[in-house]
């Protein structure tokens, strides 16, 4: 699928062809919003307006056009529009007309309410057509976003940071989030027998199998993208502070001294050997689970985590302008940015140099802010426009 | 609104994969209203079907006869065995007839979520039918989904005690792609394309 876009690209495009932007978006009792219709260019959009407008809303519809569950990562039913006082909610839709080098093409998405069915869905449709899956969207759309609840990676949990950098991992491969799914999916039936007690060791075998398979595929392909990432952030200057990349976990170092088929035997004996241990304990204490990444601003030598809130937002935000450059490099258009509330930590040199990166990328970048004088260096190169009250308005 | 009857037939008809209430009460209007040639004739085949068919003890396949039809075929390739999760992989195979050989049938796949143990699956009787001195290979035709490879691998293991060879097939079969769903085609090229495992 990957390869058939990479077919594509177009190396020496200007800007503009290089550009994959949402040109019309339109959404139906989505969260805040009844009926929106928005109509824009390919250029960078800012929503300004009070707490509560619907900015975010906005930003999150985006996200659907991506597989997944979007920035919020809530329930689809979460997201049906709810009056004062009503109990009943209409299902969500959001539709977009996306342009690129490669023409228009109209994706579809919203809640399913399917009858009779307690699972909810996400339907995708394709130029009026149903799609196969979710996944079928990373064909014509690469996302990439930073929101304020991000601003704690660095001081949470290892799991955030793992779903994090899968989410990186997501853009340059899809198939990685049916793995991820997969290695899941496993790794709880294990835990269930385990906790059951059950003797069978062949089934057992069979589930920690998965586990290695699944799990070594994870390792890798997170490895690439990191490493990836990794350099392609080191080679820039100016005001965004250069951040290092490392992976930290066992099967993450083993990957690195041993062929992938070896450490596959490996996690396998591993868990074999953990046994006992799982099941006092609960999880696993070996496998692809455990790893974490390890984020250092280099010019101070710091950990991330040790840095200030401006710090780490600008850290974060060079390892998504490093992703955004990569995707472009790859699938020759730059991916859509959804810049929730970023600008207000940064200070003004990195303000300006954000803006000049965004215009440089050709990426059509969605920023939000209350005050729309952060904006100012973005005039004449965006379109401004006014959230009030979930209605939208140009400036 | 309804007499009971007809309220019966709505909630038997909803318990069919994929009929909602609202769409079994459709179902169940249509059948009343086409009663002579609909109704009728499908009470006749599901009265028949209850009683004559039987679960072949040897396959787990579905047939009036047991053996079934496919296990005492006279042309059918005794020394492979093919073995898929539900009757519905059976069909799809059958289907495409790329196979000649005869099937066993699990009954479903491990879960250790949905408390689907070895136990609860046709495993024994697959072992005891590989240890017969005509069955050479088994071909085994799970689907491509997490539990199908978690199931594959078990009986891959329990099957390693005799002195079949047991073989996968090839798998350009999407991840959760379930057989039945496979055109014709792919089905015929995974099968050829099977591996040792
Ligand atoms: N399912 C829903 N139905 C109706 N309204 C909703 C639903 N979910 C959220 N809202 C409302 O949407 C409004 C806008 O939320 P949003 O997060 O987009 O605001 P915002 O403009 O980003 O504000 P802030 O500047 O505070 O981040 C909120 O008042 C929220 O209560
Ligand atoms: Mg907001
Ligand atoms: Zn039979």
């Amino acid at each position: 699928m990957s390869q058939a876009v990479s077919a594509v690209s177009l190396p020496a495009a200007s800007a503009a062809e290089r550009r994959a932007a949402v040109v019309r978006l339109s959404l139906t009792d989505f969260r805040c919003y009844a009926r929106l219709r928005l109509d824009i260019e390919a250029q960078p959009v800012v929503l300004t307006g009070p707490n509560g407008a619907g900015k975010t809303n906005l930003l999150e519809a985006l996200s659907f056009l991506s597989p997944g569950r979007g920035l919020r990562r809530a329930r689809l039913a979460e997201i049906d529009r709810r009056e004062r006082g009503a109990d009943t909610a209409a299902p969500w839709a959001v539709a977009a007309v996306l342009e690129s080098g490669r023409g228009r093409v109209n994706l579809g998405t919203g809640h399913e309410a399917a009858e009779g069915k307690s699972t909810e869905r996400r339907v995708v449709r394709i130029d009026g057509h149903p799609a196969r899956g979710q996944k079928d969207l990373a064909q014509y759309l690469s996302l990439v976003w930073l929101t304020p609840d991000m601003d704690r990676l660095f001081m949470e949990g290892s799991s955030s940071r793992r779903r994090f950098v899968d989410r990186l991992v997501y853009g340059f491969h899809p198939d990685h989030a049916g793995e991820v799914a997969a290695y899941e999916t496993v790794m709880r039936e294990r835990g269930r027998l385990l906790a059951d007690g059950s003797a069978d060791a062949a089934w057992l075998d069979a589930l920690e199998d998965g586990m290695a398979r699944h799990g070594v595929a994870i390792a890798a392909a997170r490895a690439e993208v990191i490493r990836r990432l990794d350099s392609a952030a080191a080679e820039r200057t100016g005001p965004f502070p250069v951040p290092r990349l490392v992976l930290t976990g066992e099967v993450d170092a083993w990957l690195g001294e041993m062929p992938a088929v070896a450490v596959e035997d490996r996690v396998r004996d591993a868990l074999r050997a953990g046994r006992s241990h799982d099941a006092a304990q609960g999880g696993a204490a070996c496998g692809a689970h455990r790893t974490d990444l390890l984020v250092t601003y280099v010019a101070k030598d710091r950990p991330a985590r040790d840095c200030s809130t401006g710090e780490q937002k600008a850290l974060l935000l060079s390892i998504l302008l490093a992703m955004a450059r990569e995707l472009r490099g790859e699938r020759g258009e730059a991916p859509l940015l959804l810049l929730d509330e970023v600008v207000a930590h940064l200070d003004g040199a990195r303000r300006a140099a954000l803006f000049d990166e965004i215009c440089d990328l050709g990426a059509q970048a969605w920023l939000t802010g209350t005050d729309d004088e952060l904006f100012a260096g973005l005039r004449g190169r965006a379109r401004f426009f006014r959230v009030l009250d979930a209605t939208v308005m140009p400036r | 609104m309804t007499g009971p009857e007809i309220e019966t037939l709505i909630q038997l008809l909803a318990k069919l994969p994929g009929l909602g209430p609202r769409s079994a009460r459709r179902a169940a209007l249509d059948l009343l209203k086409k009663r002579e040639t609909l109704l009728k004739p499908l009470a006749e085949a599901l009265d028949l079907a209850a009683e004559r068919i039987v679960t072949c003890t040897t396959c787990g396949n579905l047939d009036t006869i047991d053996p079934c039809s496919i296990c005492a075929g006279a042309k059918r390739d005794v020394s492979q065995i093919c073995v898929v999760e539900e009757v519905a992989d059976l069909w799809a195979i059958e289907r495409s007839a790329a196979f000649r050989g005869r099937y066993h049938v699990l009954g479903g796949v491990l879960s250790a979520l949905d408390g689907v143990g070895p136990e609860d699956l046709s495993i024994a009787r697959l072992v005891e039918r590989a240890s017969a001195s005509e069955v050479k290979e088994i071909i085994l035709a799970m689907n491509a989904t997490v539990e199908g490879q978690t199931t594959a691998h078990y009986v891959t293991d329990r099957l390693a005690g005799t002195q079949v060879q047991v073989t996968r097939l090839a798998h350009g079969v999407p991840v959760g792609g379930e057989l039945d769903y496979l055109d014709d085609g792919t089905l015929t090229a995974a099968l050829r394309a099977r591996r040792s495992v």
